[in-house]
């Protein structure tokens, strides 16, 4: 059992989940990710550790709420989880070579960007920060964000905050002030395919970190498999960070709504009813 | 003498009853039953039967305590020499090595002591004749195993009957390895797996789930709490076949298949959450015990038609022929000599069909097994809006992660000496991490041999 130590929730869809997990807080490092399983009867599901505390000895997921098991953890009024496995993946290769890394989060995709912004931030790198949203009302987390980067600029679909638009507009522009030597791109599948294109465009290295579905997340099942650059790699144990440029986004965004009709179900016979004892 | 030849029948449930659900094939051996084939053994002086089980149990003498109707007696005979008998006795492939060496086989049907270890292991769980006292462990000597399937198993209860504490780590979040998130329920009901496991919790075997070796704890860490250590995380990565569409929806292997059912429970979507598509058209690629698994399972699940498709013929099958047949009575078709060159695609990005080339058998390689060969132009497209991929496994790659010093053969299975010691001193291995794929009872031969290798080491330090 993992002791929930706190749940805060930024606005209707994302919140934060602290819990206790000394041995994941112990040995995680960024980049890397936990599976959780939320309930007795529950799905093995993956989350980025977006944040982890070696003293207090507690781990920090940032969970939208999509199916079931986010609506639960949301919902509920939950005292612990009965299982989350980590850390797993392999851990960001912290490059020292580069000296300007621009960061591009778009949505939750924001929260995984943390503790690899502040990585490089800590061998005193200069990070420019990019978030985008969809209107300002999402917004969360840039004020901990910035504190790792030396320039951090807002997007919205709306222009309620920061810019009007989208983070490959302000990227390009970034590119022409000055090309960053890394980009590390996390967030919805199309926006970091985007990124991806533009980035090859202007010959810049790109990583990003995906998300497929997972059964065990340590090698056993396959489900997570991606094509990278014309070979089959398993996203949760030689992942979850790849090249951009060796990505196959069609197929991944295919496979991405594998399950859609049965998360669906899932999602439908929770709110109708509740969990099953 | 007379002895009768053929052995018992020991009744199944009928095939079309037990497609529509997951519950067990085999039905429960009634007492009079097992006592009438358990006179059926000749008691041999030299038991040729004892030398062909990996785990060494006294056959004769737990077959002549069912005779003489001492039930507790016979579980306990068995459990000198393992824990697991219900599952054993479902799992094993008896027809490979005690059935095989028995004397009866000679002139007519072996002694059926698969279904006699059933029978007493579980009699032994429905009179709670495997109850156990907790273990008082020598101070300061404790092992630490990683995995929690059969080897595992094995070596911590081996372990734990000499006296010496034991901790298991299990990366998953449920206790037993392949034998809960790979062998279907209708094969080995998980409440049986629960309960044998319950004898080494009872004797003060402890269990951490959520805890992969190499990454949740770093095995130094073990190394500095535990005298010995013990690796039997299993063979895991699946094989794909690499080619087109592999990566289209409805494409699983058989691994991420067997474990959405039986460790997910995906046939009780949505009462638990994780699901597994419906599918009307399935086919299962590869002629294995696995593959049989994730046939049976497929029908189970609705499938209208099931389709097992393997590159060599019906001889060269490598599943149990129990198993085999089956499947068969639960009408899966069964294709030879093809073997998949592309899976291909419906508007939606699912699969739709499997383009099999034609095969015929070439001369026998240096094992003798006569190999596949394509017959030239000869290709053939079957519908399949489900594709399962059953071709074996692989070393996983996870492995080097429990440590960068332990040393890996060729294929990326641990090396180990001959006494199952791996190259870091009092770290030992056993089972497919070692062997690579094999059975649930050579898994648990390798863990016993392990832990009885631990136990002479612990004792000279």
């Amino acid at each position: 059992m993992f002791p929930i130590v706190s749940k805060k929730k930024y606005n209707d869809t994302i919140f934060e989940l602290e819990v206790e997990a000394p041995k994941i807080a112990k040995n995680a490092l960024p980049g890397q990710f936990a599976v959780l399983v939320a309930h007795e009867n529950g799905e093995r599901v993956p989350f980025t550790l977006a944040d982890c505390n070696k003293e207090k000895g507690t781990v920090t997921f940032v969970i939208q709420v999509l199916g079931k098991t986010s609506s639960y953890l949301l919902n509920e009024n939950l005292q612990s989880i009965p299982h989350i496995t980590g850390p797993l993946g392999i851990p960001s290769h912290i490059d020292e070579t580069k000296n300007h890394i621009v960061f591009i989060g778009g949505g939750l995709g924001i929260a995984p960007l943390h503790p690899i912004m502040k990585a490089y931030h800590q061998i005193g790198k200069k990070n420019t920060c990019i978030v985008g949203f969809r209107n300002k009302n999402l917004v969360f987390w840039h004020d901990r964000l910035s504190q790792y980067a030396s320039k951090m600029l807002i997007t919205t679909d709306d222009g309620s905050m920061g810019e009007k638009g989208l983070v490959t507009d302000v990227l390009e522009k970034e590119i022409s002030i000055q090309k960053p030597d890394l980009v590390y791109a996390i967030g919805p599948l199309p926006m970091m395919r985007a990124v991806s294109e533009k980035t090859q465009f202007h010959g810049i290295k790109t990583i990003v970190s995906l998300n497929p579905v997972m059964v065990d997340g340590i090698g056993m099942c396959g489900a997570c498999r991606v094509t990278i650059g014309g070979v089959t790699r398993y996203a949760c144990i030689e992942g979850p960070e790849f090249d951009a440029s060796q990505v196959d986004f069609d197929e991944l965004i295919l496979r991405s709504r594998q399950f859609k009709k049965e998360e669906d179900i899932c999602l439908r016979d929770y709110l109708k009813n509740g969990i099953k004892k | 003498m007379n002895i009768q030849k053929k052995r018992n029948h020991f009744p199944d449930r009928k095939a079309e009853d037990r497609v529509k659900d997951f519950q067990e094939v085999g039905l429960p051996i009634d007492f009079e039953l097992a006592q009438k084939e358990a006179g059926r053994c000749l008691q041999c002086k030299h038991a040729p039967c004892i030398t062909g089980c990996p785990v060494e149990i006294k056959i004769p003498e737990f077959i002549l305590e069912i005779k003489n109707a001492q039930i507790k007696e016979a579980y306990h005979i068995i459990r000198k020499d393992h824990f697991l008998p219900s599952v054993c006795g479902r799992v094993c492939p008896q027809e490979k090595q005690c059935e095989r060496l028995c004397v009866l086989a000679k002139t007519g049907e072996p002694v059926a002591i698969g279904k006699l270890e059933k029978f007493v292991g579980d009699e032994a769980i429905q009179k709670q004749y495997n109850q156990s006292s907790k273990i008082k462990t020598i101070p300061g000597k404790k092992a630490a195993v990683i995995g929690s399937g059969p080897a595992s198993l094995a070596c911590a209860g081996e372990l734990i009957k000499n006296k010496i504490a034991v901790d298991v780590f299990e990366a998953l979040h449920k206790i037993g390895g392949v034998l809960v998130y790979g062998i279907p329920e209708f094969r080995l009901p998980k409440k049986l797996i629960e309960k044998e496991i319950g004898v080494l919790k009872q004797m003060g075997v402890q269990f951490f789930e959520d805890s992969v070796v190499g990454r949740t704890i770093v095995l130094e860490e073990l190394l500095s709490e535990y005298q010995a250590v013990f690796i039997g995380v299993g063979a895991g990565t699946p094989l794909f076949l690499n080619i087109p569409g592999e990566k289209l929806n409805s494409v699983f292997s058989a691994n991420e298949f067997l474990t959405r059912i039986n460790l997910m429970n995906a046939y009780a979507f949505p009462e638990y959450d994780t699901p597994i598509p419906n599918a009307s058209d399935v086919i299962v690629i590869g002629g294995g015990n696995t593959a049989m698994d994730a046939a049976r399972n497929a029908v189970r699940l609705g499938a209208k038609k099931v389709t097992v498709a393997y590159r060599r013929t019906e001889n060269e099958l490598p599943a149990r022929k129990e198993e085999y047949h089956h499947a068969k009575e639960e009408g899966i078709s069964f294709r030879f000599l093809i073997s998949p060159l592309e899976i291909k695609s419906d508007e939606s990005g699912k699969a739709q069909s499997v383009v099999f080339q034609k095969m015929e058998l070439g001369a026998p390689d240096e094992k003798g097994r006569r190999s596949p060969i394509p017959i030239q132009d000869e290709t053939e497209l079957i519908q399949a809006d489900m594709v399962i991929i059953a071709i074996g496994t692989q070393s996983n790659p996870l492995l080097p992660t429990i440590s960068p010093k332990l040393k890996l053969n060729s294929k990326g299975y641990l090396m180990v000496s001959e006494n199952l010691e791996t190259s870091i001193p009092n770290v030992f291995a056993g089972g497919d991490i070692v062997t690579g794929a094999a059975t649930v009872i050579q898994a648990l031969g390798a863990g016993k041999k392990a832990a009885r290798q631990i136990l002479k080491k612990l004792e000279k330090e």
